[in-house]
């Protein structure tokens, strides 16, 4: 080593400004739902799966107002098979039903099995796995276990048994708890993973502190934090359990025949995919755009909650 | 040599030639050279230029530190030199020449070339720097073959033995086949640094070390660095955030402030003589210094616009003369034992606190010094009421704790309140501040509304925060604002005692400063006893009236803070004395 | 090495016996729901058929029924167990339809996980290293688009499109059970699935990417040659691999409407006519076979997991 001596500099001390840890507060209020709804705001994609969900949605609750024609009277076999003419915009299926009626009326199946799958799951899967992640020791282990056993039967296979037994009772409720009664086991899973990340922050234990008791805790500090992959999963839910029943349906494991299933007209559409496929397309189009407006909607949100992907675009 | 070397440096060497690997270095050219090197990251904000200008050299065999805060560029330098940027970081203008070639606009196939064999880089986290999934003498051996000094299976084998054995790892033929969670935290920043010279590299990076790291294994692996490079005659690029441990380490001092270098020089020179307001305040502020001239050494009192922790110091000694003996904490005999499940469907019992006894006289602070595992921080759990003791007694304020109906701890709980150690994790992100500095009074009912928001004003002045932060939430705030929220939550209740968890560790030295001044202003104002947990043995200088120290789950040693620090009996303290960054430094002018 | 084949074991041997009240539960929980419902269960088993009732008596006795629920659970289970497993309505036993049937499937499944894997890691490893560019976002937009087509509208576009349109492959498979003749219900079965293992290794290779180690290791001297592969893909595989042969099991209890609309002679084959026909003791003894392979398949699974990533081992 030389015995060079460094020589002393020092920075213009005109401009020099120590600031130590000023406040930066930004116009606007913010936190993660405010942050992540201006996102969703900003993206076109949002407004166009919105528009979709929409748009079912009001075909469900108020199918008159798409068409007048009635999807199962009025179907003369001497329509069958007919392609597309004045006021029947889709053709005609197999027994000559107005396709397009068939296909708005479809919607109201859909959403409601979609949407009570969605309630159940929640209702089943929140406080199972809330529970067990926040509680820990063999609570955890209890309902842990519980979970594995319904989350090991495929949730399809599992609402084709019960579909299959309970063959008199075909209600949108039956089929609900079918599909729901088993997918609730993955939703309580992922909370549960969620909830033993967010359960060992500091404002849990200082809410502890200040002499909460844990379930006000758990209610008031923990779930709230942990909802993201909740919302996330619901929705995506929400379009696979509208692929369920329409699988279902397919089978003819779903409702009864005289109800109106876009997986039933595909079923009975099948047979003459060659011939007239317009009846089998159109249900399936509609069924598609559903379901992959809700998955969109789904990742969208994953997209906007998620503080690392923001912090990257 | 002139009588300013350091007394740490006492290595003579002819002057004219330095020999590293049978190859001849001139020691009177610059092995690196930057020159206004600016460098720029793009985030979702703009850009942010990190680096405005920065200039400086290293000569061979050179011993350089850069001290700064967080934001000050610092590591972002180090980085920079060998291109290490991420995919948002790019060089946007400046040079740096190595051996009189410039890195910054080299070829790819240059800086591999460089990178391991010219230049070694020792990164600061040792457990997410090494991969997962590779064992280590995998990592091992892939840098030696990198790096051209083995070929042959055997003889990469072979040398990637010797590197770990010179890294201090025993049973190095063993370790080989081991993955990095099987270390320790000291063994995996050792392997990093034998992988880090493993080529004889002419200039060695090395940033913040030791920082993830206990106290006392700090100093040991920061001595074999030392050791080793200068074995090898090469350069060493210290990047730190403490100005102690800096001063005592190398001979040039470079500090930085926010992109820019404010100050640079001889490292004694600096301390005794600064110029630059920052790097006046940083002396100021930093607790291992002060401990320093606490104790009488020749650096003088600097009185800038700043704080300075040897004022917050002496308050102690004016405050210890009037204290009142009651104990506002009792501890006796507390034990706490854990069942620890092992892979093998057994259990092991795990003695985390093994019967502490302590008081804390109203209006003084204890701290309770240790370094992770010591069982300090389950200590403040029991105290806190938020862990059950396996055994012992904790009286706080008349009541004992054991056996106590869920009403009266609840009752018991407004008289003691926590500010724990992670700013970022201690405020729920979904409230408000108003809401989070409410809640104590929310949960215990005190007052209707309008009074509490009354209170809720009252409270963020006296932590010196607007008022109109209320309505905002936590991550709008700095760390060291947080923490003041966190306080300000603490105070609600008009509690008697704060047991401070870590409260500082997460700060910036100069931020540090201003909270800890805080709090020995709440502490005057108010007549509150702390309960101050730390590792950090600077800070309990600056903060306790008394110090009791713990190793393995006892207490090993306790005292008053002069008693201490003048004077300590156990083995484990003088260790812990000694590792306190800066305590090397010898000021004999 | 010796140490870590211990901890290996511990943890197979931790894992296994986690699974015996899972399986259990599992298999308890199908029975009930066929055999605990008010009602007479047989009669139910027929739905709206009303069969002969010497049928009905030799199923009455198959099952066991004039004995307690538990019992006749555990009955059952034994029967299972030693390959008792009844007969189909055709008087074919379910053991020689499973024989006949299971190595289809297994072939239809192995191929969509395979052609699944190759998806997810080179889409998944490329957008991943051009995050943001145009590639990456078609392949995030393609992805999301094919996953949410239900499985019978994917398999009919394919019939329709490279089937019938272009003659390109068979619409049915029938007793042409070679590799070749499977491999567009295969691709379908890909398509959907792949996007999960996709942005898993997408994911992977980001956050790798920005990984400290891989800083390192470009500090230790190593080129980007060598990074990609053993530091990023390495590390980002694990998660892929993990998750295809989670696939592996759900497809295995998932190819009903695949093998019913491509007509192939599979295990989920059977269950689809027995469905259609209505012949619900089958479905039953089906969906319990398919439940437990796929609660073993879950098994292995988590023990691939664990030789992946020695980490886990431990915990």
């Amino acid at each position: 080593m030389s015995d060079r001596q460094p020589e002393h500099y020092v920075a213009p001390i005109e401009d020099a400004t120590v600031e130590v840890d000023a406040l930066k507060l930004k116009e606007r209020k913010s936190n993660l739902w405010l942050d992540a709804w201006r996102d969703l705001r900003r993206r076109v994609l949002f407004y166009a799966a919105l528009l979709v969900v929409l748009v079912v949605l009001t075909m469900a609750i108020a199918p008159t107002l798409f068409t007048d024609v009635s999807p199962t009277l009025g179907c003369q076999l001497t329509n069958s098979n007919g392609a597309s003419i004045a006021g029947h915009p889709m053709g005609f299926t197999r027994q000559g039903c107005d396709v397009f009626a068939r296909v708005v009326w479809g919607a109201r199946t859909s959403l409601s099995v979609g949407i009570l799958v969605v309630v159940i799951t929640a209702v089943i899967g929140i406080p199972m796995g809330a529970i067990a992640g926040f509680f820990g020791g063999k609570l955890d282990s209890l309902l842990s276990r519980i979970g594995d056993i319904f989350f090991s039967i495929p949730y399809f296979l599992a609402a084709v048994v019960v579909m299959s037994v309970l063959g008199q009772y075909r209600s949108v409720w039956v089929i609900a708890l079918a599909i729901g009664g088993f997918a609730w086991a993955s939703l309580a899973r992922i909370l549960r993973a969620e909830v033993l990340q967010v359960k060992n922050s500091d404002y849990v234990m200082a809410s502890e502190a200040v002499g909460r008791g844990r379930m006000a805790t758990l209610l008031s500090h923990v779930l709230p934090n942990s909802l993201t992959p909740v919302i996330v999963t619901l929705t995506i839910a929400l379009g696979a359990a509208i692929v369920a029943e329409a699988s279902l349906s397919f089978l003819g494991l779903g409702l009864n025949s005289n109800v109106m299933s876009w997986g039933q007209d595909i079923s009975q559409a099948q047979s003459s995919i060659r011939t007239a496929p317009m009846a089998l397309v159109w249900p399936s189009v509609m069924l598609t755009v559903t379901v992959l407006a809700f998955i969109v909607l789904g990742e969208l949100i994953r997209d906007a909650l998620d503080p690392k992907s923001r912090a990257r675009r | 040599m002139t009588s300013e070397q350091l007394s740490t440096q006492n290595t003579t060497r002819e002057a004219d030639v330095l020999v590293q690997d049978n190859r001849y270095v001139d020691p009177s050219k610059p092995l690196v050279e930057i020159r206004d090197l600016e460098i720029e990251f793009t985030t979702q904000g703009g850009t942010v230029k990190a680096l405005k200008g920065v200039s400086f050299d290293i000569f061979p065999g050179e011993t350089v530190a850069i001290v700064g805060e967080s934001g000050s560029g610092k590591s972002t330098t180090a980085h920079g030199i060998i291109n290490l940027l991420p995919d948002n970081g790019k060089i946007t203008g400046g040079q740096v020449l190595f051996e009189g070639e410039d890195l910054t606009t080299a070829k790819k196939s240059e800086l591999y070339r460089v990178r391991g064999r010219d230049i070694g880089f020792v990164p600061q986290d040792p457990m997410s720097n090494l991969n997962p999934v590779w064992s280590v003498g995998f990592q091992v051996r892939e840098a030696i073959r990198a790096n051209g000094i083995a070929s042959s299976k055997k003889d990469v084998n072979a040398r990637a033995i010797e590197v770990l054995k010179e890294a201090g790892l025993r049973d190095a033929e063993h370790r080989m086949a081991q993955y990095p969670h099987q270390f320790s935290g000291g063994m995996r920043q050792r392997v990093l640094i034998g992988i880090g010279l493993a080529a004889h590299p002419k200039l060695l990076i090395a940033d913040e070390p030791t920082s993830a790291l206990d106290v006392t294994v700090q100093r040991v692996i920061l001595d074999h660095l030392e050791a080793l490079t200068r074995e090898r005659n090469a350069a060493l690029l210290l990047i730190t955030h403490d100005l102690g441990l800096a001063a005592e380490r190398a001979t040039k001092l470079i500090v930085m402030y926010q992109g820019k270098i404010v100050e640079a020089g001889p490292s004694k020179k600096i301390l005794q003589d600064p110029q630059h307001p920052y790097t006046k305040r940083l002396i100021e502020s930093a607790p291992s210094l002060a401990s320093q001239r606490i104790s009488g050494a020749k650096v003088t009192h600097v009185g800038e616009s700043g704080i300075d922790v040897a004022d917050i110091a002496a308050t102690h000694e004016d405050a210890r003369a009037k204290q009142d003996i009651t104990p506002v904490i009792e501890v006796n005999d507390l034990t706490k034992v854990y069942s620890i499940r092992k892979g093998n469907f057994k259990s092991t019992p795990l003695t985390a606190v093994d019967a502490i006894s302590f008081k804390i006289p109203r209006g003084t602070t204890l701290a309770l010094v240790g370094e992770s595992g010591s069982g300090k921080t389950t200590a403040a759990k029991m105290v806190l009421g938020l862990e059950k003791p396996t055994s012992g007694e904790i009286i706080l304020d008349g009541t004992n704790l054991s056996g106590i109906s869920k009403k009266d701890l609840f009752a018991v709980r407004r008289k003691m309140q926590p500010v724990f150690q992670d700013p970022y994790g201690s405020l729920d992100p979904q409230r408000s501040i108003g809401a989070i500095i409410g809640e104590p009074l929310k949960v215990h009912k005190v007052g209707d509304a309008a009074s509490r928001k009354a209170r809720i004003k009252e409270l963020l002045d006296q932590v010196s925060m607007p008022a109109e932060v209320a309505d905002r939430y936590p991550n709008e705030l700095s760390g060291g604002q947080r923490q003041r929220v966190a306080v300000a939550r603490a105070l609600a209740l008009k509690p008697d005692i704060v047991v401070l968890d870590e409260a500082v560790s997460a700060l910036d030295v100069l931020v540090q400063a201003q909270i800890l001044q805080l709090l020995a202003d709440l502490q005057s104002e108010l007549g509150l006893t702390y309960l101050f947990i730390t590792h950090d043995l600077a800070v309990v200088r600056v903060v306790a009236d008394e110090i009791a120290v713990m190793e393995n789950g006892k207490i090993v040693e306790t005292g008053t803070a002069d008693a201490i620090f003048d004077n300590a009996q156990v083995e484990y303290t003088q260790k812990l004395l000694e590792a306190i960054p800066g305590a090397g430094i010898d000021w004999i002018e | 090495m010796k140490k870590r084949g211990a901890h290996l074991l511990t943890y197979i041997l931790r894992r296994v016996l986690q699974a015996i009240p899972v399986f259990f539960g599992t298999t308890l929980l199908i029975y009930f729901m066929v055999f605990a419902m008010p009602g007479d269960p047989i009669t139910a088993l027929f739905g709206d058929k009303t069969p002969n009732p010497a049928v009905l008596e030799a199923l009455r006795a198959q099952y066991h029924l004039d004995q307690p629920f538990i019992v006749q659970y555990l009955l059952y289970m034994k029967d299972f167990f030693t390959g008792n497993l009844g007969e189909t309505f055709s008087g074919q036993a379910v053991g020689d339809v499973l024989a006949r049937s299971f190595p289809v499937t297994l072939k239809l499944v192995i191929m969509a996980v395979v052609l699944e894997f190759i998806l997810s890691v080179v889409l998944g490893l490329i957008s991943g290293l051009r995050k943001g560019k145009l590639f990456d976002n078609a392949n995030l937009v393609a992805a999301l688009v094919l996953s949410s087509l239900p499985v019978f509208v994917a398999m009919f576009l394919a019939q329709y499109f490279i089937g019938i349109k272009l003659g390109w492959a068979p619409v049915t498979v029938g007793q042409d059970t070679t590799w070749g003749a499977m491999f567009l219900p295969a691709l379908v079965i890909a398509l959907t699935i792949y996007v999960t293992g996709m942005r898993l290794m997408r994911g992977s290779v980001i956050e790798s990417r920005q990984a400290d180690y891989v800083r390192t290791a470009y500090a230790k001297g190593l080129t980007h040659r060598r990074i990609v592969p053993v530091h990023i893909a390495r590390n980002s595989l694990i998660p892929v691999i993990t998750n295809t042969a989670a696939s592996f099991g759900a497809l295995i209890a998932g190819t009903t409407i695949t093998e019913g609309i491509f007509n192939i002679p599979g295990v989920g084959n059977v269950l689809y006519q027995a469905i259609i026909r209505g012949e619900n003791p089958t479905v039953v003894t089906f969906v319990t076979i398919l439940t437990v392979v796929y609660v073993v398949v879950n098994i292995l699974v988590d023990l691939l997991y664990a030789v992946l990533d020695p980490r886990i081992r431990y915990v």
